[in-house]
């Protein structure tokens, strides 16, 4: 019965022991650790929600970075297409006017051509004609210094009339 | 309420529990069957100097007024009486002689004898003054209080360390004692006070981080068979009756209006309702009741087995039986400091159970 008969002393002392350890307890041991505890893993939770931000952002930028580059190398293959066709047109016009202007210049060279020759054979021409006049009048004269052989000449022709 | 998580917790498994239990049942009948046996055997043999284990074992797991060391060796303690005629302090080595037996001291205000570590007051003729004894209150510092004590210090010091260490290491991850306290925190923190009380935890803390160290330092220094060890303070039922009395008053204390009209205006047709205050009011103190019982009877059952075993190796006065003795206290010892750890555990746990149910916001 002694076993479980509580003793007053026991009883009192436990009182005061458990007492005393909870006051001292909680004030140089309890908050101070469980705040830092709680400090603690609010901290750790704090870092990792970062880290966690932190890759999120990287993966966004990383996925930003590659469709950039995608962008970028579909604006240059546009870029360089672009400058292909703008090369071919220009090319290819430059060949059109080129033709364009060589005819031009043909046709005007050829127009030129025909103007001095048209002007070279007037000009032949009118000295040809004056050349022959001169000959004509040099040759008339000359016909017509020999009285006699005029007056044969006319005969001549006269008798051609007649027979005529 | 759920129970489920309290088996379901973590490494307790439902066969871990049962087999702790089964073990305490079949040994626990060993030695009750050992202890009846060997009080029959007591009265032939009073006479020769035979040695007596239930004597001995009683002796050894309840309180003394001095400190038993070794041989015949102990510290003594100091007395404090309040007597009809005033306060008395003497150490108790006054109340013995040279040879350990129990002898009369007059202080001056009274003669005192100590009777099987019950102080009594001797009256002029040298009888027991049974009139003068009923008034006399015990408030010595004996064996369990100065073990208790020691205890409160051991956990003043560790605690301080550990504090302090959180201070100077803040923010970083713990790191020797540290490291060792910081888990049964976090343990009666997260596994006890969070699921069994819910978001007002925080203000049970203290209480419950006090009541498992106190018990568990209190239940390890118990398994220490030497000095500053050894004294079974929190298998005295006095240790546990405050316990649980502090558990009783911060529980009602602690009542709010769901837990109240759970006890007196329970779901219940109203012809029943005078029974039901009964049984409702019965159940507050039942409940406290139950944690003293069983942290008292599983660690005077786990130190009755101990000596019971070594007390085996006298009874049978061979030497032989030594080896056998020792490895089934080995084993003992073992599954005490288990034990130990446990029944701080379920004590801190029923706390926070029943806290809980004080302060639970709505009842179903």
């Amino acid at each position: 019965m002694d076993l479980v008969t509580p003793s007053i002393g026991l009883v009192f002392w436990t009182l005061i022991s458990f007492l005393i350890l909870l006051v001292l307890l909680k004030k140089i041991a309890w908050k101070p650790v469980l705040s830092a505890i709680h400090e603690r893993e609010r901290s750790i939770e704090d870092a990792l929600n970062k880290a966690e931000i932190a890759r999120e952002e990287i993966a966004a930028l990383t996925n930003q970075n590659e469709s950039l580059l995608k962008q970028a190398r579909a604006e240059r293959d546009e870029i360089l297409k672009q400058a292909k066709t703008l090369k071919d047109q220009i090319v290819t016009e430059a060949k059109a006017s080129a033709q364009a202007e060589g005819n031009k210049m043909i046709e005007k060279a050829k127009t030129e051509i025909n103007n001095q020759k048209i002007a070279a054979l007037s000009e032949v021409k009118s000295q040809v004609a004056s050349l022959s006049l001169e000959i004509a009048e040099k040759v008339l004269k000359t016909q017509f210094a020999d009285k006699q052989a005029q007056e044969t000449l006319v005969t001549q022709l006269l008798n051609d009339v007649k027979l005529n | 309420m759920e129970f489920n998580h309290i088996i379901k917790l973590k490494n307790f498994t439902t066969t871990t529990l049962l087999a702790v239990f089964l073990i305490f049942c079949s040994i626990n009948t060993f030695a009750e069957v050992q202890l009846s046996h060997e009080s029959d055997g007591e009265a032939a043999s009073t006479a020769e100097e035979k040695f007596d284990p239930t004597v001995t074992i009683l002796e050894h797991i309840s309180d003394t007024h001095s400190w038993h060391l070794f041989g015949h060796t102990s510290i003594a303690l100091p007395v404090i009486l309040f007597t009809p005629n005033g306060l008395d302090i003497f150490l108790s080595s006054k109340l013995v002689n040279e040879h350990h037996q129990a002898v009369a001291y007059n202080s001056g205000k009274n003669t005192y004898l100590n009777e099987e570590e019950h102080i009594k007051i001797l009256a002029a003729d040298g009888e027991i003054d049974e009139e003068a004894s009923a008034h006399l209150y015990d408030f010595s510092i004996t064996k369990n209080v100065a073990a208790m004590f020691i205890a409160v210090i051991t956990i003043l010091l560790v605690f301080t360390k550990v504090a302090s260490a959180y201070k100077t290491r803040y923010g970083k991850a713990p790191k020797g004692l540290q490291s060792f306290a910081e888990p049964f925190i976090i343990f009666v923190r997260d596994d006890i006070a969070r699921p069994n009380i819910g978001y007002k935890y925080e203000k049970f803390m203290p209480m419950l981080l006090t009541i498992f160290f106190f018990i568990w330092f209190n239940n390890l220094l118990g398994l220490i068979p030497i000095f500053p060890g050894g004294a079974n303070v929190t298998g005295n039922i006095a240790f546990t009756l405050v316990l649980s009395a502090i558990v009783l008053i911060i529980v009602n204390l602690n009542g709010n209006k769901y837990y109240w009209s759970h006890i007196f205006k329970p779901d219940v047709p109203f012809w029943l309702l005078p029974i039901m205050w009964i049984v409702e009011i019965i159940g507050i103190f039942s409940k406290p009741f139950a944690l003293m019982i069983r942290l008292f009877a599983n660690i005077t059952a786990g130190h009755i087995i101990i000596l019971s075993l070594v007390s085996l190796i006298f009874i049978f006065k061979s030497l032989a039986i030594a080896p056998v003795s020792v490895a089934f206290v080995l084993f003992m010892s073992v599954l005490e400091l288990l034990v130990a750890f446990l029944q701080a555990f379920i004590f801190t746990m029923l706390t926070a159970l029943f806290i809980g149910t004080a302060v639970e916001d709505h009842h179903h």
